[in-house]
């Protein structure tokens, strides 16, 4: 695990999914304080993202505050699971997709900037596919997204 | 917090991700139409007002090693499950843990965690600590790990209220990264 990442990478992963500087220059920020320099941060980050390891440098939000969302879940034929996930995740508002060793096989996140966009999502979504779809939504939180650890314990 | 529509335009352009060059919020503010001073001071208000939870790398956890991904929920008395969900989110191998609505006639189930670990083996070690820990034997419960992710992107927050994909556009990007277990081997359900 990880032999793949060089040292930089595996420190900027450690000490970047939070906190991420918002001076003019973060990547020279960041170099700074894991004494190296600006360049070879950027670089670091371009390979991780040309590798698959990094998706972007982004937000995630707090459930609510940006807008609406919900965790849905679908009952699909496995013979036809590929093609409805390819529905599913052809709607931008799809922001997860897995499919899940249950009944309920297709589990994905809908994400709107509010309520009236969620229910026609939703019901768009069955319209194309045909499944009905069962909503889980959020209550309460009791822990957020902290992201990862690298190291294994 | 009602959102600007400066700090609407900022998520929706925060979904591609900061650009990684010199000057990442000063393309930003190009784009935007703005001051790199400003993007920055609207990004501070969100990550200030706790709109924005965590910014940061986004990682793709499956690439990395994280392949063992389960999505444990319980069926816990609604008077029980705030305490019960408070403490399961202090043990330190759970990742995230909600309360959600369940589904009448379908599921049961209302309180979820997710467990993220390299491999099952110690995943449903995990489970199983959890379970004891919170002296949870007697409630219902399931374990969906994940066999295969066919998306992981930005949440399209900061959006428009119409959605481009409910009309005539383009193909949305779509990821399938397959799980390199074989379905079929694993059929875990407590």
């Amino acid at each position: 695990m990880s032999t793949e990442l060089t040292r930089l990478q595996t420190r900027l992963i450690e000490h970047f999914q939070r906190g991420f500087p918002t001076t003019p220059r973060p990547f020279e920020t960041i170099a700074n304080e894991l004494g190296t320099n600006e360049d070879a941060v950027i670089s670091a980050i371009s390979d991780l993202k040309d590798k698959g390891y990094l998706d972007r440098i982004g937000a995630t939000y707090a459930t609510g505050r940006a807008g609406a969302s919900s965790l849905a879940a679908m009952e699909v034929p496995d013979d036809q699971l590929e093609k409805i996930a390819a529905q599913v995740s052809h709607f931008t508002e799809i922001n997860h997709n897995y499919e899940r060793e249950d009944k309920l096989n297709l589990w994905f996140v809908v994400t709107t900037a509010d309520q009236a966009s969620l229910d026609t999502t939703i019901k768009a979504i069955e319209a194309k596919t045909g499944f009905p779809i069962y909503r889980m939504p959020m209550i309460e939180h009791y822990r957020l997204d902290l992201g990862f650890a690298l190291k294994w314990n | 917090m009602e959102l600007s529509e400066l700090q609407h335009r900022l998520i929706k352009r925060l979904r591609d991700g900061l650009p990684i060059g010199k000057r990442p919020y000063a393309n930003i503010a190009n784009d935007l139409g703005t001051t790199e001073e400003t993007v920055i001071e609207t990004l501070e208000q969100l990550i200030a007002h706790k709109v924005i939870n965590r910014f940061g790398m986004i990682i793709r956890h499956r690439a990395l090693g994280y392949q063992a991904n389960a999505m444990c929920v319980f069926d816990i008395g609604d008077d029980a499950a705030s305490d019960i969900g408070k403490a399961m989110a202090t043990l330190p191998y759970v990742t995230l843990c909600y309360r959600r609505e369940r589904v009448a006639g379908v599921w049961p189930y209302n309180l979820y965690c997710m467990i993220h670990g390299r491999d099952r083996l110690t995943v449903r070690a995990q489970i199983r600590h959890l379970i004891a820990r919170l002296e949870l034997h007697d409630a219902p419960h399931k374990v969906l790990f994940s066999k295969q992710c066919f998306t992981q992107r930005a949440g399209k927050y900061g959006a428009p209220a119409i959605s481009a994909s409910l009309s005539a556009s383009g193909p949305a990007s779509t990821q399938t990264i397959p799980f390199p277990i074989k379905s079929g081997k694993y059929h875990e359900q407590a």
